[in-house]
């Protein structure tokens, strides 16, 4: 017993404790049993594998835009270069990496563990939706090496469709296939959610988790069809000319806009609403709590996700939609800004009267409570209609998603992954290089991201290759924070495939959590459950688990 | 210390000429620093409740001191406070948003009108006078001016930060804004809205000159011919008088007073008519036809440039009486029958 009057970390003896022989890496052999499985966890280890790949091919251009911004002037690569740069970053962080990041690698492995079944619904459709996923993102890396695309990730007619001669239409294609691969897994999270509980799981005993990757579903399944038909009303414009977006043929260049922002608005909370199920689990457990007002984050997310589907006219404040329906959209706006709120004092308020520890996922958990709160409460300056005019299309958006994206989900991703890294492969990471990690990625974000409001409000336009010089010195550190940041992403690179080989051995529950998923072996069988779990208990029910732990510690399964 | 002087300079200078806070420089511009010292007071007020209430239940807490947890299920009370104080908050800062969004949005009646011509890359300013300018603009304090914009080819966006104002410049469609500055100076005008290759150099300088030295600038800087005398110009060139006469036999309506009045059209719609009407009544006229009269008027989709329809719109604005459209037909026809005339002579 390593628990201690700092820490819940709880690994067995390291002499004598080994990994599981049977679980479900060493069930089958070869390369084919991982491209042809239909097991859940394998799929969401293939999914963690490509998109942390695209992160880092991502990241590489993050990097490059920061170092051609390092100065005022054109000097590190030509324009249409930069241009590629920041489309290239965008398409492939917010399709390839922030969608399907959270709920198809952590969401797809634990689901049905948390559930207590044995594999989604759909088994096949979940391989198919990796191999989707896969087909875009190699048609995404095909456009990058036959000479980039400079839409932009927004693809703004007429500029995408009359006026690029660039890859428009492979890259409009793939975002279109990456579609489909989000559709089909939030169509399974749904069908699980609601055919496949165990016996005793009542919707209102599901971890929020659940109910956060539930409301993240439904907005991929309602959504990223509008997505798919706009982006193939690019391809027809550019391909056949069918004028639908062009005003010299009658068509309207903002009907583009309104439908590529009624997806890509919801896209934001298909983004945050599973990293904030990851936050509800982690601040639980860390605080030996249930989360506090279940209910009303449970319903919070679900308000997030209907609120979500009628503020997109909120990116076109500026762009001569009527003033009357502007009023609408901000006030529409100002409401979803509420459940987040809701929640953010709901995990405060977990942490009264716990008995807190601060682990890795904890730290990052933090991290993303106090950026969130910063992201949340800067787009509310965006939601106001005269502070909009000033502040969109700067620096000062950027800034704003990216203390949500990068600030909000990647803490959450980063914290998940770290939370439930001992699940996944048996084995722990190295403590203290990751508390250092968690530390630095947050120093590294504020000081690249913080100066960046800054300049917004001084009026630097996003996507600016040259700037004027008196902007200078908060770019350089902007710059300077990115590369604190990035070696804040690459140290849990490195530590976590260490320690696949050399981490201590995990046991089955090292955080005393009470989740279905930490009552079985570490990492799981195939099946997950030899037999079914009925689950007689609510979720975050610690009494229960200390209960079990003195009886002699009968783990289902 | 071992740093060297000529470095050290360097430092001083840079750090010295960078920017952290934007210039005042419209009448608009405290209204929206106001809004947004508000929106950052909130905003550090709530980081700081939030860090505030962490940072002691971390300490209270921790298992060292609190080895072991209470379980609390939650609070209506607290949970209707956290619910209602934000939502009072947001919907101030709807409120007040939305006052400054339409105050910047609508111009005041005696705005001085000046025309916007975005393209891939550059800014072109017209003048009622017929002054053009290219990524440049003069404007004089005191006097609101309204900013009518257009695109001719893929979106842009017009942004004066130290004037606070910003719109979208649209292909196909008049936009507007307005402004009235305060202090002579020069600032930038930037492109916000990401156009292809040369976005980050579709920038200007508007020059903001005291009433005098305005006075002085668009003496020095006309081209000889207003907008409206450019517009009365293309009217007679592209024909558009032999039908829009004003005469009881013409084919086309009566275009003289036509600016501001209310129009029936065949299709039933009552139109009011303004600068977006009478530009999308010359592109696609058969959508666009006044009751009594038929839709007979060819397209000049294509045919005409952006600057020339605003030619032609501000003619149209100041066209008060046929006089002198009846006067160029005259002449024109008088032009082209003289020399057949001549020629039967022979």
């Amino acid at each position: 017993m390593s628990a201690t009057a700092t820490t819940i970390l709880n690994l067995p003896d390291q002499a004598t404790a080994t990994v599981p022989k049977k679980n479900y890496i060493t069930a089958e052999h070869g390369l084919l049993s991982w491209l042809l499985t239909g097991d859940h966890k394998r799929i969401a280890m293939l999914y963690l594998v490509s998109i942390t790949f695209f992160f880092f091919i991502g990241g590489a251009f993050a990097g490059l835009i920061r170092l051609e911004l390092l100065t005022p002037q054109p000097d590190l690569v030509a324009s249409d270069t930069y241009n590629k740069f920041f489309t290239m970053h965008g398409v492939i962080m917010v399709f390839l990496f922030l969608v399907p990041s959270v709920p198809a690698t952590i969401g797809n492995f634990l689901i049905p563990i948390m559930l207590g079944t044995r594999d989604l619904a759909f088994p096949k459709i979940n391989l198919l939706s990796w191999y989707l996923y896969t087909i875009a993102g190699a048609m995404v890396i095909a456009s990058m090496v036959l000479g980039g695309v400079d839409t932009g990730w927004t693809f703004t007619t007429p500029l995408s469709t009359h006026y690029l001669n660039t890859h428009v239409i492979t890259t409009g294609l793939a975002i279109f296939v990456a579609g489909f691969s989000s559709i089909f897994t939030g169509l399974n999270f749904i069908v699980t959610v609601h055919r496949m509980r165990c016996p005793g799981m009542t919707w209102f005993r599901m971890p929020l988790f659940v109910w956060s990757h539930y409301a993240a579903s439904i907005l991929m399944v309602l959504g990223t069809p509008v997505l798919a038909i706009t982006l193939i009303l690019v391809v027809l414009e550019r391909v056949f000319g069918i004028g639908v977006f062009d005003p010299t043929k009658g068509g309207d260049p903002l009907l583009f806009q309104h439908l590529f922002w009624f997806y890509s608005h919801p896209a934001v909370y298909i983004m945050i609403l599973p990293g904030m199920g990851v936050i509800s689990e982690v601040v639980s457990t860390f605080s030996r709590k249930r989360v506090f007002g279940y209910t009303a984050v449970a319903f919070s997310s679900v308000a997030i996700a209907l609120f979500g589907f009628f503020v997109w006219a909120h990116h076109m404040f500026i762009m001569g939609i009527s003033n009357y329906s502007a009023l609408v959209f901000s006030l529409l706006t100002m409401l979803v800004a509420v459940p987040s709120a809701i929640k953010i004092f709901n995990w405060a308020f977990t942490l009264q009267k716990g008995s807190i520890t601060f682990e890795t996922p904890m730290l990052y958990a933090f991290g993303f409570m106090g950026l969130f709160t910063i992201g949340g409460l800067t787009g509310v300056f965006l939601g106001s209609l005269g502070m909009d005019i000033h502040l969109t299309e700067t620096y000062f958006i950027v800034a704003h998603f990216h203390f949500v994206m990068v600030g909000g989900m990647l803490m959450a991703f980063l914290a998940g992954v770290h939370f439930w890294w001992p699940k996944m492969t048996g084995r722990m990471y190295p403590e203290s290089l990751s508390k250092l990690a968690a530390v630095v990625t947050f120093i590294g974000f504020n000081l690249t991201f913080l100066p960046q409001f800054i300049l917004g409000y001084l009026g630097m336009p996003r996507r600016y290759h040259a700037y004027p010089p008196e902007y200078q010195v908060l770019n350089v550190l902007s710059t300077a924070g990115a590369t604190v940041l990035g070696v804040g992403y690459l140290l849990p690179i490195i530590y976590l495939a260490w320690s696949l080989k050399y981490g201590p051995v995990a046991g089955n529950n090292p955080w005393q959590a009470t989740g279905l998923e930490w009552q079985i072996q570490s990492p799981p069988l195939t099946e997950n459950f030899t037999t079914i779990p009925i689950m007689d208990h609510e979720a975050y029910d610690y009494e229960w688990l200390e209960h079990q732990n003195q009886h002699g510690g009968t783990y289902i399964g | 210390m071992g740093i060297s002087p000529v470095l050290w300079q360097f430092l001083v200078k840079w750090l010295n000429s960078s920017a952290l806070f934007p210039r005042e420089a419209s009448t608009i511009a405290p209204w929206m620093d106001a809004l947004y010292f508000f929106l950052l007071g909130m905003t550090v007020t709530g980081v700081a409740l939030v860090l505030a209430i962490v940072i002691t239940f971390s300490l209270r807490y921790r298992k060292s001191v609190h080895p072991v947890a209470t379980q609390i299920e939650g609070s209506t009370l607290l949970e209707a406070t956290w619910t209602i104080i934000p939502l009072g908050i947001f919907l101030v800062t709807f409120v007040w948003g939305a006052l400054l969004y339409f105050r910047i949005y609508n111009p005041p009646t005696n705005a001085m009108n000046i025309y916007i011509v975005g393209k891939q890359w550059m800014w072109k300013a017209e003048h009622p006078g017929g002054q053009h300018e290219i990524n440049a603009l003069h404007v004089p304090t005191g006097q609101p001016i309204q900013l009518t914009m257009i695109s001719q080819d893929v979106f842009h966006s017009f942004s004066i930060p130290d004037f606070r104002i910003k719109r979208e410049v649209i292909p196909g469609r008049y936009s507007t804004v307005w402004f009235e500055a305060t202090t002579p100076g020069t600032y930038h005008i930037f492109c916000t809205q990401y156009c292809g290759t040369n976005h980050s150099v579709m920038i200007g300088e508007v020059t903001v000159l005291s009433p005098d030295d305005y006075k002085k600038w668009t003496e020095g800087s006309t081209s000889g011919m207003s907008l409206a005398q450019n517009g009365e110009r293309l009217f007679a060139s592209m024909g558009c008088n032999a039908c829009h006469s004003g005469t009881a036999a013409a084919r086309g309506p009566n275009l003289a007073g036509v600016y501001g009045s209310k129009l029936q059209l065949t299709s039933g719609q009552t139109v009011q008519v303004n600068e977006a009407y009478l530009r999308d009544a010359i592109l696609n006229p058969s959508q666009h036809v006044t009751a009594g009269y038929s839709p007979i008027m060819p397209t000049y989709q294509g045919q005409i440039s952006e600057d020339g329809l605003i030619d032609l719109v501000e003619y149209l604005k100041g066209l008060k009486t046929n006089y002198r459209v009846q006067q160029t037909q005259v002449t024109a026809e008088s032009n082209s029958t003289e020399p057949a005339a001549e020629g039967g002579n022979q």
